[in-house]
Protein backbone atom coordinates (compact mmCIF):
# COMPACT_ATOMS: atom_id res chain seq x y z
CA UNK A 1 0.00 0.00 0.00
CA UNK A 2 1.24 3.46 -1.01
CA UNK A 3 1.35 6.76 1.54
CA UNK A 4 -1.99 8.12 -0.80
CA UNK A 5 -3.74 5.29 0.21
CA UNK A 6 -3.15 5.53 3.51
CA UNK A 7 -3.96 9.60 3.43
CA UNK A 8 -1.04 10.30 5.52
CA UNK A 9 -3.07 8.87 8.78
CA UNK A 10 -0.10 6.18 9.83
CA UNK A 11 1.52 8.09 12.62
CA UNK A 12 5.62 7.83 11.47
CA UNK A 13 4.86 10.10 8.56
CA UNK A 14 4.84 14.46 8.47
CA UNK A 15 4.13 16.27 6.47
CA UNK A 16 6.17 19.96 6.41
CA UNK A 17 7.65 22.56 4.23
CA UNK A 18 11.55 22.34 3.55
CA UNK A 19 11.54 25.72 4.40
CA UNK A 20 10.28 24.75 8.07
CA UNK A 21 12.57 21.29 8.15
CA UNK A 22 15.81 23.50 7.24
CA UNK A 23 15.16 25.91 9.45
CA UNK A 24 14.21 23.42 12.68
CA UNK A 25 17.45 21.57 11.81
CA UNK A 26 19.35 24.83 11.87
CA UNK A 27 17.54 26.72 15.03
CA UNK A 28 17.97 22.94 17.26
CA UNK A 29 21.24 22.68 16.91
CA UNK A 30 23.56 25.77 16.89
CA UNK A 31 26.96 24.74 17.44
CA UNK A 32 28.89 27.50 18.97
CA UNK A 33 32.52 28.99 18.06
CA UNK A 34 34.01 29.93 20.84
CA UNK A 35 35.54 33.16 20.98
CA UNK A 36 36.05 34.55 24.67
CA UNK A 37 37.76 37.67 24.51
CA UNK A 38 37.40 39.09 27.71
CA UNK A 39 34.85 39.43 30.94
CA UNK A 40 32.46 38.53 28.80
CA UNK A 41 33.53 34.90 28.66
CA UNK A 42 33.34 34.42 32.19
CA UNK A 43 29.30 34.74 31.43
CA UNK A 44 29.63 32.40 28.60
CA UNK A 45 31.36 29.82 30.43
CA UNK A 46 28.70 30.61 33.18
CA UNK A 47 26.17 29.80 30.51
CA UNK A 48 27.54 26.82 29.65
CA UNK A 49 27.67 25.55 32.93
CA UNK A 50 25.17 23.11 35.12
CA UNK A 51 23.11 26.48 36.50
CA UNK A 52 22.27 27.62 32.68
CA UNK A 53 22.87 24.66 31.15
CA UNK A 54 23.01 26.11 27.09
CA UNK A 55 23.16 22.77 25.67
CA UNK A 56 19.48 22.34 26.63
CA UNK A 57 19.09 24.94 22.98
CA UNK A 58 21.35 22.59 21.04
CA UNK A 59 24.43 24.63 21.39
CA UNK A 60 27.71 22.78 22.02
CA UNK A 61 30.69 24.67 22.09
CA UNK A 62 33.19 23.83 19.27
CA UNK A 63 36.73 24.72 18.94
CA UNK A 64 36.87 25.09 15.61
CA UNK A 65 35.24 27.11 13.08
CA UNK A 66 34.95 24.70 10.48
CA UNK A 67 32.36 22.72 12.93
CA UNK A 68 30.21 25.91 14.18
CA UNK A 69 27.02 27.45 13.45
CA UNK A 70 27.18 30.37 15.46
CA UNK A 71 30.18 32.65 17.04
CA UNK A 72 29.43 34.43 20.12
CA UNK A 73 31.89 37.35 20.05
CA UNK A 74 31.92 37.08 23.99
CA UNK A 75 34.15 40.75 24.85
CA UNK A 76 36.87 43.13 23.86
CA UNK A 77 37.19 43.14 20.27
CA UNK A 78 40.94 45.02 20.27
CA UNK A 79 42.11 45.94 16.27
CA UNK A 80 44.88 43.38 16.14
CA UNK A 81 42.41 40.87 17.32
CA UNK A 82 39.81 42.15 14.45
CA UNK A 83 41.43 40.63 11.62
CA UNK A 84 41.64 37.51 13.19
CA UNK A 85 37.89 37.48 14.00
CA UNK A 86 37.13 38.09 9.89
CA UNK A 87 39.64 35.14 9.16
CA UNK A 88 37.52 32.70 11.81
CA UNK A 89 34.13 34.04 10.46
CA UNK A 90 35.25 33.51 6.86
CA UNK A 91 36.35 29.88 8.36
CA UNK A 92 32.91 29.13 9.16
CA UNK A 93 30.57 27.21 6.58
CA UNK A 94 27.10 28.68 5.48
CA UNK A 95 24.54 29.49 7.05
CA UNK A 96 26.52 30.89 9.49
CA UNK A 97 25.46 33.34 12.33
CA UNK A 98 27.04 35.51 14.60
CA UNK A 99 25.87 37.15 18.30
CA UNK A 100 27.55 40.14 19.71
CA UNK A 101 28.24 39.99 23.48
CA UNK A 102 28.09 42.16 25.65
CA UNK A 103 28.70 46.53 25.42
CA UNK A 104 32.40 46.44 23.68
CA UNK A 105 31.67 43.63 21.22
CA UNK A 106 28.17 46.35 20.22
CA UNK A 107 29.85 49.46 19.93
CA UNK A 108 33.48 49.54 21.53
CA UNK A 109 31.62 49.87 25.40
CA UNK A 110 33.89 51.34 27.99
CA UNK A 111 36.98 51.92 25.38
CA UNK A 112 34.50 54.03 22.87
CA UNK A 113 36.08 57.16 23.70
CA UNK A 114 40.12 56.85 24.37
CA UNK A 115 40.74 53.15 23.39
CA UNK A 116 42.51 53.74 20.36
CA UNK A 117 43.59 49.86 20.66
CA UNK A 118 39.42 48.79 20.62
CA UNK A 119 37.27 48.29 17.80
CA UNK A 120 34.34 50.12 17.87
CA UNK A 121 31.80 47.52 17.39
CA UNK A 122 32.25 43.77 16.00
CA UNK A 123 29.87 44.93 13.18
CA UNK A 124 33.01 46.99 11.56
CA UNK A 125 34.52 43.84 10.26
CA UNK A 126 31.73 40.72 10.25
CA UNK A 127 28.10 40.83 9.92
CA UNK A 128 26.10 40.83 13.15
CA UNK A 129 22.65 38.71 13.90
CA UNK A 130 21.71 39.73 17.52
CA UNK A 131 23.05 42.52 20.09
CA UNK A 132 23.05 41.44 23.16
CA UNK A 133 23.37 44.38 25.70
CA UNK A 134 25.30 44.55 29.05
CA UNK A 135 28.80 45.21 30.79
CA UNK A 136 28.83 41.72 31.22
CA UNK A 137 25.34 40.37 30.21
CA UNK A 138 24.56 38.27 32.54
CA UNK A 139 23.61 34.66 31.28
CA UNK A 140 20.08 35.01 30.94
CA UNK A 141 20.83 37.81 28.95
CA UNK A 142 22.39 35.65 26.50
CA UNK A 143 20.36 32.70 26.87
CA UNK A 144 17.43 35.29 25.82
CA UNK A 145 19.73 36.37 22.87
CA UNK A 146 20.19 32.55 21.70
CA UNK A 147 16.00 32.26 21.44
CA UNK A 148 16.03 35.39 19.37
CA UNK A 149 18.67 34.08 17.11
CA UNK A 150 16.22 31.00 16.56
CA UNK A 151 13.64 33.12 16.13
CA UNK A 152 15.13 34.54 13.18
CA UNK A 153 16.35 31.56 11.91
CA UNK A 154 12.27 29.99 12.46
CA UNK A 155 11.59 32.97 10.00
CA UNK A 156 14.43 32.41 7.32
CA UNK A 157 13.10 30.81 3.70
CA UNK A 158 15.19 29.54 0.72
CA UNK A 159 13.55 31.56 -1.19
CA UNK A 160 13.82 34.75 0.52
CA UNK A 161 17.52 35.58 1.07
CA UNK A 162 17.73 36.79 4.12
CA UNK A 163 20.86 38.72 6.35
CA UNK B 1 70.72 50.92 53.41
CA UNK B 2 68.76 54.34 53.86
CA UNK B 3 67.62 55.92 50.44
CA UNK B 4 70.17 58.73 51.88
CA UNK B 5 73.11 56.29 52.30
CA UNK B 6 72.60 54.58 48.26
CA UNK B 7 72.78 58.00 46.89
CA UNK B 8 75.65 58.96 48.88
CA UNK B 9 77.24 55.99 47.45
CA UNK B 10 75.87 56.55 43.90
CA UNK B 11 77.13 60.15 44.45
CA UNK B 12 80.73 59.11 45.57
CA UNK B 13 81.16 56.94 42.73
CA UNK B 14 79.09 58.88 39.66
CA UNK B 15 79.13 61.98 40.71
CA UNK B 16 78.65 63.96 37.31
CA UNK B 17 75.94 61.15 36.44
CA UNK B 18 73.72 62.17 39.34
CA UNK B 19 71.47 64.92 38.26
CA UNK B 20 68.98 65.55 41.17
CA UNK B 21 67.64 63.11 43.83
CA UNK B 22 65.31 63.64 46.68
CA UNK B 23 65.65 61.45 49.57
CA UNK B 24 62.82 62.35 51.74
CA UNK B 25 60.18 61.60 48.89
CA UNK B 26 57.70 58.99 49.88
CA UNK B 27 59.75 56.35 47.12
CA UNK B 28 63.27 57.84 47.23
CA UNK B 29 64.51 59.09 43.78
CA UNK B 30 67.43 60.06 42.11
CA UNK B 31 67.13 61.40 38.31
CA UNK B 32 70.77 60.34 36.32
CA UNK B 33 72.42 61.20 32.91
CA UNK B 34 70.40 59.53 30.54
CA UNK B 35 73.65 58.15 29.16
CA UNK B 36 75.15 57.06 32.21
CA UNK B 37 71.88 54.70 32.88
CA UNK B 38 74.07 51.44 32.06
CA UNK B 39 77.06 51.85 34.11
CA UNK B 40 74.72 53.18 37.08
CA UNK B 41 72.46 49.91 36.68
CA UNK B 42 75.62 47.71 36.29
CA UNK B 43 76.66 48.98 39.41
CA UNK B 44 73.33 49.09 41.32
CA UNK B 45 72.78 45.57 40.16
CA UNK B 46 76.44 44.07 40.98
CA UNK B 47 77.79 45.82 43.90
CA UNK B 48 77.47 43.53 47.44
CA UNK B 49 76.37 46.36 49.69
CA UNK B 50 73.54 47.41 47.09
CA UNK B 51 72.99 44.10 45.18
CA UNK B 52 69.60 45.73 43.47
CA UNK B 53 68.51 42.30 42.14
CA UNK B 54 65.11 42.95 41.07
CA UNK B 55 63.41 45.49 38.71
CA UNK B 56 60.09 45.49 39.49
CA UNK B 57 58.97 48.17 36.97
CA UNK B 58 60.25 49.98 34.35
CA UNK B 59 58.01 52.97 32.72
CA UNK B 60 57.16 55.50 30.34
CA UNK B 61 56.49 59.32 31.45
CA UNK B 62 55.69 62.07 29.60
CA UNK B 63 56.00 64.91 31.30
CA UNK B 64 54.02 67.21 29.30
CA UNK B 65 57.41 70.11 29.01
CA UNK B 66 58.76 68.41 25.54
CA UNK B 67 60.18 65.59 28.12
CA UNK B 68 60.06 62.10 27.91
CA UNK B 69 60.94 59.87 30.97
CA UNK B 70 62.20 56.63 32.08
CA UNK B 71 61.29 55.80 35.88
CA UNK B 72 62.98 52.36 37.17
CA UNK B 73 61.80 51.03 40.40
CA UNK B 74 64.39 48.78 41.89
CA UNK B 75 64.81 46.82 44.66
CA UNK B 76 67.38 44.71 46.74
CA UNK B 77 65.40 41.01 47.79
CA UNK B 78 68.88 40.38 49.17
CA UNK B 79 68.57 43.35 51.48
CA UNK B 80 64.99 45.11 51.65
CA UNK B 81 66.06 48.34 50.50
CA UNK B 82 64.61 49.90 47.44
CA UNK B 83 65.30 53.11 45.09
CA UNK B 84 64.18 54.87 42.09
CA UNK B 85 65.83 56.30 39.47
CA UNK B 86 65.14 58.59 36.44
CA UNK B 87 65.92 59.58 33.83
CA UNK B 88 64.93 62.16 31.26
CA UNK B 89 65.26 63.09 27.38
CA UNK B 90 64.08 65.77 24.76
CA UNK B 91 61.34 64.19 23.00
CA UNK B 92 62.62 65.20 19.70
CA UNK B 93 65.74 63.36 20.63
CA UNK B 94 64.10 60.54 22.62
CA UNK B 95 67.21 57.85 22.69
CA UNK B 96 67.87 56.01 25.90
CA UNK B 97 70.27 53.21 26.33
CA UNK B 98 69.08 49.60 27.40
CA UNK B 99 69.16 48.24 30.50
CA UNK B 100 68.10 44.68 29.30
CA UNK B 101 71.55 43.26 29.85
CA UNK B 102 71.50 44.29 33.74
CA UNK B 103 67.80 43.57 34.59
CA UNK B 104 66.19 40.94 31.53
CA UNK B 105 62.84 41.84 33.25
CA UNK B 106 64.01 45.20 31.29
CA UNK B 107 63.48 43.86 28.08
CA UNK B 108 59.33 43.42 27.40
CA UNK B 109 58.78 46.38 30.01
CA UNK B 110 61.29 48.48 27.33
CA UNK B 111 59.50 47.46 24.61
CA UNK B 112 56.20 48.64 26.04
CA UNK B 113 58.06 51.80 26.38
CA UNK B 114 59.14 51.99 23.39
CA UNK B 115 55.22 51.16 21.82
CA UNK B 116 53.34 53.69 24.05
CA UNK B 117 56.24 56.38 24.61
CA UNK B 118 58.49 56.22 21.14
CA UNK B 119 61.30 56.30 23.64
CA UNK B 120 64.26 54.50 21.31
CA UNK B 121 66.20 52.08 23.87
CA UNK B 122 69.56 51.93 21.91
CA UNK B 123 71.49 48.52 22.16
CA UNK B 124 67.98 46.64 22.58
CA UNK B 125 68.28 43.22 21.45
CA UNK B 126 64.50 42.76 20.08
CA UNK B 127 63.59 46.87 19.61
CA UNK B 128 59.69 45.60 18.26
CA UNK B 129 56.42 47.05 19.39
CA UNK B 130 55.19 44.98 22.08
CA UNK B 131 51.45 45.29 22.36
CA UNK B 132 50.19 47.13 19.33
CA UNK B 133 50.08 46.31 15.65
CA UNK B 134 54.09 46.34 14.49
CA UNK B 135 52.44 48.65 11.59
CA UNK B 136 50.84 51.36 14.21
CA UNK B 137 51.00 54.91 13.46
CA UNK B 138 52.28 56.97 16.98
CA UNK B 139 52.98 56.14 20.14
CA UNK B 140 49.06 56.24 21.82
CA UNK B 141 50.44 57.92 25.71
CA UNK B 142 52.73 60.42 24.59
CA UNK B 143 50.19 63.88 25.31
CA UNK B 144 49.97 64.96 22.07
CA UNK B 145 49.23 61.77 20.59
CA UNK B 146 46.42 61.68 17.19
CA UNK B 147 44.64 58.59 17.07
CA UNK B 148 45.05 57.55 13.03
CA UNK B 149 41.33 57.40 11.28
CA UNK B 150 42.38 53.92 9.61
CA UNK B 151 44.09 50.95 10.13
CA UNK B 152 43.71 48.80 7.28
CA UNK B 153 40.49 49.67 6.20
CA UNK B 154 39.26 49.48 9.68
CA UNK B 155 37.94 52.69 10.77
CA UNK B 156 39.32 53.39 14.26
CA UNK B 157 37.41 56.64 15.67
CA UNK B 158 34.04 55.83 17.17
Amino acid sequence: MGLLDQRFENGNVFITSVDNLLNWARLSSLWQMQFGLACCAIEMMAASASSFDIMRFGVIPRATPRQADVMFVAGTVTIKMASRIKRLYDQMSEPRYVLSMGSCANCGGPYWEHGYHVLKGVDRVIPVDVYIPGCPPRPEALLEGIIKLQEKIRRESLAKKSA
Amino acid sequence: MTAQEIIDSLTARFGDAIVESKPDAMQPWIRIAPDRIQEVGRFLHDDLALRMDYLSSLSGMDYNNGQLGVVYHLQSLVHKHRIVLKVSVPKEQAHVPTVSGVWGTANWHEREAFDLFGIVFDGHPDPRRILLPDDWEGHPLRKDYQVQEFYHGMKVPY
